[in-house]
């Protein structure tokens, strides 16, 4: 079967900064992949890179939607790369502040929904079905990730635990096939890091979902990946199982440090 | 407590004003006379003044700080809570209604002309609120729609004889077509860029205005404007000035209601959305190109209807009534009305526009208290001051 996501030769350049060098990476349907590295290894770029918010120097990125055929994501913007299903969240927060929970989530299904200024206008039939669809199927996705009870809240006044789910909450409203999560449980205390974790395997069982994540959290990476991608100074250096990436020499070496050099 | 910190703070800043003010408050020149008059009691009392000035405005900053330290989640303004209850929203608009209903009838043609300048500025300010309340965009040339609709007017009455009610819906489709129409060069361009560019444009406008002579009749304007008409009935002067106060009040009526239901829908949700973080906005599937100019479009109509009123109201427009200050003025409305916030939009139209005018004594300072207001306005409620409120949703309803 073709990969989901498929990333070839990806190089990202600012200035005389290679911040991506070659990276190539592909991801299964229905898996949970990570990737990791050191901080500025380049990770955030990766998904900057294909969701469209930069202009990869070189590369393609294919993707194949489940039961769809292959195409390219070259020189789409952002939202014409999340139409075509791939939706992420932010590494820092970034919520829609002046907005209640409900309609953040709301924002996720805008580009499922097509009422103009007509219908907006007017009221016309069609447009109130959409709205009362997109109210019902953003309150089933709060439900869903266990946030009803914020629902009529204003989004900066969530906790902080809280606004990271959110966050994959307006993602999933977008209605993607592969969701792209940039350090989910950054700042997350052991509980509701253990509940990100029932919830990305949920996700992925329930809603038949890929997922792609950047995460810190060695545990929650070890226990959650199908697979796991190490960058370090934007190159590509392992992948593999949990096992395999955990014993990998050249990992360790990233991780640790080179100690040979150190003497 | 007025600590002695805050004292000798008071007394620098009275010092300050004393030597700032000096040359315009003290010294006079009596050009006739050929000498110099110093009016040393003014000094006093400017110094007297600026110290307490200093201090009642340290003690407001204070009481604010505390405030808001003491509230943790923030507040609901009490007019929105007295609208979202029934028992007092039924009898304060069917009184409101009433009030607006026998305005014309009972005060005399001067405020009733007063009124429709007032009503006009809502129009405005709901409309340039779209554009910088909901989508976030700084738009300092709005007047350019303003100019566009009342000249389409103008122009079309004079040449081709096209009545008010016509010229409404045209003028209504080019203010949409002209929103557009600067909404693409400046779709790359945010803020302070974006505040420049707008700027030029409304001057642009005003100037080919002035200086077009043929198409525009330059600086003289157009004279004798039609006001609209009423199945033929000859109006006279008075009668005219209520029709068109009663034509006022529906189309704000009409501007209140579709700018709400803009304000509830996809495309007034992607503006708000656009306003408080782009990147992820288009990251959740909006298009950028298209909110925008849909906010710049929708905003323009709105002027360009309330230029159409503003001719036919004055019967005589010439460029000079498109100038920058006319946008700051209507900036200033939706500022400190409240951005974003309908009501408070309305609320900042009646307070900037009727204030001046019956505070007489003031009118020649208008700028100087739009500017004080301002400040005052953004230190000690910089939501302005009825801030708005995003809609309730309750979920019994929804779930069959
Ligand atoms: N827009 C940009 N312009 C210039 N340099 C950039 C830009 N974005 C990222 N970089 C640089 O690219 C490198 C990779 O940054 P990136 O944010 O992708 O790291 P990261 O792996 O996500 O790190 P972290 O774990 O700290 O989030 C860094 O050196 C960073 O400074
Ligand atoms: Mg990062």
């Amino acid at each position: 079967m073709e990969p989901i996501l498929n990333v070839e030769n990806l190089t990202m350049i600012f200035g005389g900064l290679k911040a991506l060098n070659n990276v190539n990476i592909t991801i299964e349907q229905g898996q949970i992949a990570a990737l990791i590295g050191p901080n500025g290894a380049g990770k955030t770029t990766f998904f900057n890179c294909i969701t469209g918010i930069y202009e990869p120097t070189t590369g393609d990125v294919t993707i194949t939607p489940p039961g769809k055929s292959s195409q390219s994501l070259k020189g789409l913007k952002p939202n014409q790369v999340t139409q075509k299903g791939l939706a992420r969240t932010f590494q820092n927060i970034r919520l829609f502040q002046g907005m209640t929970v409900l309609e953040n989530v709301m924002i996720g299904r805008h580009c499922r929904m097509k009422a103009g200024i007509f219908g907006a206008l007017f009221h016309t039939h069609a447009q109130k079905n959409e709205e009362k669809k997109a109210i019902y199927d953003s309150y089933e996705i709060l439900e869903k990730i266990g946030l009803e009870q914020y629902v009529n809240e204003m989004a900066k006044n969530l906790p902080y635990g809280a606004q990271r789910r959110l966050e994959i909450a307006r993602a999933l409203a977008t209605d993607p096939f592969l969701l792209l999560l940039d350090e989910p449980a950054a700042g997350m205390n052991p509980q509701e890091t253990k509940e990100l974790d029932d919830l990305i395997i949920w996700l992925r069982d329930n809603e038949n979902l890929s997922i792609l994540l950047i995460e810190h959290d060695m545990k929650l990476v070890m226990s959650l990946s199908d697979k796991i991608h190490v960058v370090d100074y934007g190159k590509k250096i392992a992948q593999g199982n949990p096992e395999e990436v955990k014993s990998n020499p050249e990992v360790i070496k990233a991780y640790l440090g080179d100690e040979s050099e150190d003497a | 407590m007025v600590t002695k910190k805050e004292i000798k703070q008071a007394f620098f800043i009275a010092l300050w004003f004393m030597v700032l003010t000096f040359p315009i408050m003290v010294i006079k020149v009596n050009t006739i006379k050929n000498i110099v008059i110093f009016r040393w009691n003014y000094l006093f009392w400017i110094g007297i003044g600026t110290f307490f000035a200093a201090l009642t405005w340290n003690y407001f900053l204070q009481l604010k700080e505390n405030k808001q330290k003491t509230e943790t989640s923030d507040d609901i303004p009490l007019v929105h809570k007295l609208l979202q209850n029934a028992r007092f929203k039924i009898p304060f608009l069917i009184v409101l209604a009433i009030f607006f209903l026998v305005y014309p009838f009972i005060f005399p043609m001067y405020h009733t002309s007063i009124m429709i300048s007032a009503l006009v500025y809502v129009m405005l300010g709901l409309g340039l609120n779209i554009v910088v309340g909901l989508a976030g965009l700084l738009d300092l040339g709005y007047v350019a729609f303003y100019c566009v609709g009342a000249y389409a007017y103008a122009l079309l009455n004079l040449h081709f004889g096209v009545s008010f009610w016509l010229a409404l819906p045209i003028s209504a489709v080019l203010g949409f077509l002209f929103g557009t129409l600067l909404g693409y060069p400046v779709l790359r361009l945010r803020g302070d860029y974006l505040a420049i560019v707008t700027l030029g444009f409304g001057e642009i406008i005003r100037i080919i205005m002035e200086n077009w002579d043929s198409f525009s009749n330059g600086p003289r304007g157009i004279a004798n404007i039609p006001p609209p008409s009423l199945f033929n009935i000859d109006l006279n002067q008075h009668n005219t000035v209520i029709y068109i106060y009663f034509i006022v009040i529906a189309l704000v009526l009409m501007t209140i209601f579709f700018v709400a239901r803009l304000e509830d829908s996809r495309i007034g949700r992607a503006w708000i959305a656009l306003r408080d973080d782009e990147i992820a906005c288009q990251a959740m599937g909006i298009s950028k190109v298209k909110t925008k100019l849909t906010a710049f479009a929708l905003g323009a109509t709105w002027a360009s209807i309330g230029g159409v009123v503003f001719a036919a109201k004055t019967s005589y427009i010439n460029p000079m009534s498109f100038t920058i200050w006319e946008s700051i003025t209507i900036l200033s409305v939706v500022v400190i009305g409240g951005m974003g916030s309908a009501i408070g939009v309305i609320a900042g139209a009646f307070v900037l526009i009727l204030l001046p005018e019956y505070l007489r004594a003031v009118a020649e300072y208008r700028m100087l208290v739009f500017g004080a207001l301002q400040v005052i306005v953004m230190v000690f409620k910089p939501e302005g001051l009825i801030k708005g409120v995003r809609k309730i949703y309750k979920f019994k309803k929804v779930e069959e």
